[in-house]
């Protein structure tokens, strides 16, 4: 049995210019110990399809489809018992590290705080696992800093005790949403690196949310392209970096800046922007915005093609497209 | 620098290093402490000594000139003002802990669920604050007097209600903000309830808005108090209040103006005092000002 298995799964989220689909049928699996990426512009339903995982959604919004965590559903599952998976079983990292600890409370507290609700450990017991947490992910001299609060951290430090509060209780399911985009270049590199040695070290599936695609290349072992609500391509990353099968994947990897391009050289970017979630086009999302569209891609919905590798694109101009590349190539 | 989220002051503010510096340094702050400090110790004094029985009448003595015997003279039974002025400061006290201490429990109460909740729950609480609030407070208090009796506990209640909705707006304002953050997320995504994210996280996060708010409504309540005496619906006879003081020295408004004038400071530097003391706590807690130090 997978550890997650994602079927179908829909969300409608209430907004001022009324339902929007922000997550329009995605599915995937995941194994113990697996790392998956999930890539995308903001607004393409990232965020909202893990939240969706760990039913932090509003109550407002509507989850259709199946989330089995280890055979359990759990879409419509109570709060209470979501309660109990979120923390013990889901570990989760946060985007800003700078908002992601309350700013009242010590950081032992904190750390120590899911082993005192999961594993009910008593105070002097949580803050012997929270010194040796905050060891293991990196925080100098923690044992004189237990009793620091959360603003006399820098922002990478932050970040090492927002992971340290995930892992308090060894989760199986490791979620990192954007975990290095608040942080400059060279502490995204620390904290990217301490996420893959303590997956690596726990056997924690991962998944990881990033829009930049060398963390991706970097930390896991396979990639969904989300775009408009929608997997357009989905497989294992090398297949994905090989293939490149989705123009909307193509730009993606055409808008990332270059070492060493030439001075003057401007930057290629995808023309257009992200539809609003409220007025997607019935047909393909990216519809709109690609230069190989046609009138049958406006139409209706490409269906997911599979390649080798399990490697599966939605576009129905596959071929042509892959014959216009090559000859331009 | 990332945007700072609409900033709610946090009890953090209080564990800056240099807090208590600050504060010395504040001028309207220190200034409403020591006001608000008179208040308190004038309340306490009255308990254990008094220059004179607030309660002996002397109708030889009656309407005296301030003099070494009696400080702030004598009113038209011959009371000490000083005397009645100490003691009716426990009055103010006690309308004040009260009323605002029903306002804080019910309103504080009512606001947290309004955020925790939200949905039908959140729009039920507001509406219902809309309506007590459409009501002006202190006619309702005339009216609540009227129908349950003159009297100071009526007074309190009366006061109390109207506090609930302001508690319970600036509650549910500031909760919901703090329920936005991202720490709240993470509390959420290590399993904890709704409760216990309240208690934990937003209620410790609010605490410096509600002290704000505690102190202002603390000197409203005091003025309410003194409002609804002198109409007679507050403080009974023989009990001392500011407020009744303030009705009794109407009548010899030009015989004895000074009787007049002495409840009249107590008040106004008891409201002035409390309210720099408010205006002097919101700065100090503002946790943007506390990190631009």
């Amino acid at each position: 049995m997978p550890l997650l298995e994602v079927n179908d799964l829909h969300v409608q989220l209430q907004t001022q210019r009324g339902p929007a689909e922000a997550v329009r049928g995605i599915g995937f699996t995941l194994e113990r110990g697996e790392t998956m990426g999930i890539v995308g512009e903001s607004g393409c339903g990232k965020s909202i399809t893990v939240q969706s995982l760990m039913g932090l959604l509003p109550a407002s919004a509507k989850v259709s489809g199946s989330i089995r965590f280890e055979g359990c559903e759990l879409v419509g599952l109570p709060e209470r018992e979501m309660c109990k998976l979120r923390g013990d079983r889901i570990g989760m990292i946060f985007q800003e590290p700078m908002t992601a600890l309350n700013p009242v409370h010590t950081i032992a507290r904190q750390v120590g705080e899911p082993l005192r609700l999961h594993r009910g450990l008593s105070a002097a017991d949580a803050r012997k696992e929270a010194l040796a947490l905050l060891e293991r992910v990196g925080i100098p001299d923690a044992a004189s800093r237990l009793d620091a609060y959360p603003h006399q951290f820098s922002g990478g430090q932050r970040q090492r005790i927002g992971i340290a509060m995930a892992l308090a209780c060894g989760p199986d399911l490791l979620i990192a949403d954007e975990p290095t985009t608040a942080l400059d270049v060279t502490i995204q590199k620390q904290i990217l690196e301490l996420i893959r040695g303590l997956v690596a070290e726990r056997g924690m599936a991962l998944i990881l949310i990033s829009h930049d695609l060398g963390v991706i290349a970097e930390s896991v072992s396979k990639m969904l392209v989300m775009y408009g609500g929608s997997v357009v391509e989905s497989g294992p990353t090398a297949a994905v970096f090989a293939e490149r099968a989705h123009p909307y994947t193509r730009g993606l990897f055409a808008a990332r800046p270059a070492l060493g391009a030439p001075r003057g050289l401007k930057l290629a970017t995808i023309r257009g922007s992200v539809p609003e979630l409220v007025d997607l086009p019935p047909g393909c999302p990216f519809a709109g915005r690609c230069r190989y569209t046609v009138d049958a891609c406006e139409a209706t919905r490409p269906p997911a093609v599979s390649l080798p590798r399990d490697h599966r694109v939605r576009c129905i101009r596959l071929d042509e497209i892959a014959a216009v590349a090559g000859a331009a190539a | 620098m990332s945007a700072v989220p609409a900033a709610v002051p946090s009890a953090a503010a209080f564990k800056v290093p240099g807090f208590w510096r600050r504060a010395l340094r504040h001028r309207s702050f220190t200034i409403g402490a020591v006001l608000s400090l008179l208040l308190v110790a004038a309340a306490a004094v009255s308990l254990v000594w008094t220059p004179w029985s607030p309660y002996e009448m002397d109708l030889a003595s009656k309407l005296q000139k301030p003099s070494w015997s009696h400080w702030l003279g004598t009113d038209t039974f011959g009371r000490d003002v000083a005397s009645l002025l100490l003691v009716g400061a426990r009055a103010s006290i006690l309308v004040g802990v009260i009323a605002v201490g029903i306002g804080l429990t019910v309103g504080t109460a009512l606001g947290l669920l309004a955020a925790a909740r939200r949905g039908w729950v959140e729009e039920a609480i507001m509406r219902l604050t809309d309506f007590t609030m459409a009501f002006p407070a202190i006619l309702s208090a005339i009216m609540m007097t009227a129908v349950f009796g003159a009297g100071i506990v009526n007074a309190i209640v009366a006061i109390g209600i109207y506090n609930i909705p302001t508690f319970a707006r600036i509650t549910r304002a500031s909760a919901n903000a703090i329920w936005s953050r991202e720490y709240v997320a993470a509390a959420r995504a290590c399993g904890k309830g709704a409760f216990a994210i309240t208690m934990q996280h937003v209620l410790p996060n609010i605490s410096a808005v509600l002290i704000v708010q505690i102190t202002i409504r603390f000197a409203v309540a005091i003025l309410a108090e003194a409002a609804l005496s002198y109409l007679g619906l507050g403080t009974q006879p023989p009990q001392p209040s500011w407020g009744r003081m303030l009705s009794e020295a109407q009548t010899m408004m030009f015989q004895a103006p000074l009787l007049a004038v002495f409840p009249g400071m107590a008040i106004a530097l008891a409201v002035l005092g409390l309210n720099l003391l408010g205006d002097g706590l919101r700065d100090l807690l503002d946790p943007r000002l506390a990190r631009a130090r």
